[in-house]
């Protein structure tokens, strides 16, 4: 597996060295020229004095071969120029763009950058899961936002209670794909039944939310 | 017509006044308040602070209502993001993104953006004179 890491700050550089340590081969390419002797006595000849963005400096760390770029900088222009030319000109199979400013997510879903991460919104999602107990938790949106997994928590009150998985009725287009209880996971089955402060991750279309929320909060 | 103009140096300066001369509807963004001192004390148009890639910006601007966007600041990869905001979030029906690098310039033209590279431009133009001085 090859990996470029574009941007050399704590998240490149400790990404950088996470996926050597996995085995991967990895590029990481900075522009910082203040970093250059570190990275360069850090990971020899895996590091790349440069702008991500520019096509010279992407074909010299053989992006054509590359199986996935990771575009870690502090700017979402710089992420979102990297990963468009890696996906739709060097044809890289799999980007992963950082999300700084959060309204910017659906610029990087338009131009077909589906994996984001966004440390702003992953924070405000855990904080919104502590504090509203009895919402629906967005965990990851797929196919452009069309598709998510999403979090339940079964309050004391539910109506679920005591019922098997069987008797629920769900809406359509929708999968339990897993239940945390304490430190189990459980393949939900039709004869698995629901416990207060169950965890149940759902897969499911944006549709239903409603009809989720009705089904294990009234 | 209705004209947004993202970043007010030399460039952006003159194509506003030009614009705003011929009697367009012209508003210039730039996120330094200072650069609109280029457009002169007879400039028409509307002036905003703030970047092209944020969408609140581009909005006070009138980006829902414009003609045509030209992002014309020095960076490359803003005026690339702010071109692709207005031409597939806001539908602008004209936009045009200048690239200095011209290796960029020719990935982004492939992939369907409208691209001016000054670069190309003045070297075709050099190369041209001096062909023509021989």
């Amino acid at each position: 597996m090859y990996a470029i890491i574009i941007g050399g700050g704590k998240v490149g550089y400790y990404l950088a060295k996470v996926l050597i340590q996995k085995g991967y081969e990895v590029a990481l390419i900075e522009r910082d020229k203040d970093k250059e002797a570190q990275f360069s006595a850090e990971f020899e000849d895996s590091f790349l004095l440069g702008d991500g963005c520019d096509p010279e400096i992407l074909e010299e760390a053989g992006v054509n071969r590359a199986d996935i770029l990771i575009a870690v900088t502090g700017d979402d222009q710089d992420n979102l120029v990297a990963c468009e030319m890696a996906l739709r000109h060097f044809k890289v199979p799999r980007v992963i763009a950082r999300v700084m400013d959060p309204r910017n997510q659906k610029i990087y879903q338009k131009m077909g950058i589906e994996l984001t991460v966004n440390a702003t919104q992953t924070i405000a999602n855990l904080i919104e899961q502590e504090v509203l107990a009895q919402e629906i938790i967005p965990l990851l949106a797929l196919r452009r936002g069309e598709i998510e997994i999403v979090e339940i928590t079964v309050p004391n009150t539910s109506p679920v209670i005591g019922q098997p998985v069987r008797e629920l009725a769900l809406p359509p287009h929708c999968v339990l794909a897993a239940l945390l209880r304490g430190e189990l996971i459980i393949l939900p089955r039709g004869d698995t039944i629901f416990f207060p402060n169950d965890h149940i991750l759902i897969l499911t279309s944006m549709d239903n939310v409603e009809e989720l929320k009705k089904l294990f909060y009234e | 017509m209705k004209v947004i103009i993202f970043g007010c140096g030399r460039l952006g300066a003159f194509l506003a006044q030009a614009l705003s001369q011929k009697g367009e509807e012209v508003a210039v963004i730039d996120r330094d308040p200072r650069a609109f001192r280029l457009l002169g004390s007879h400039f028409q148009g509307k002036t905003v602070v703030g970047t092209g890639v944020d969408e609140d910006v581009l909005r006070e601007a009138g980006i829902e209502q414009s003609d045509a966007f030209a992002a014309v600041t020095n960076g490359d990869k803003i005026n690339i993001m702010s071109s692709l905001i207005a031409q597939e979030i806001y539908r602008v029906p004209n936009v045009i993104a200048r690239i200095a690098d011209p290796k960029m310039e020719e990935i982004y033209r492939e992939l369907g953006l409208k691209t001016l590279c000054p670069t190309r431009l003045s070297s075709e133009m050099i190369l041209h004179l001096l062909n023509n001085g021989q």
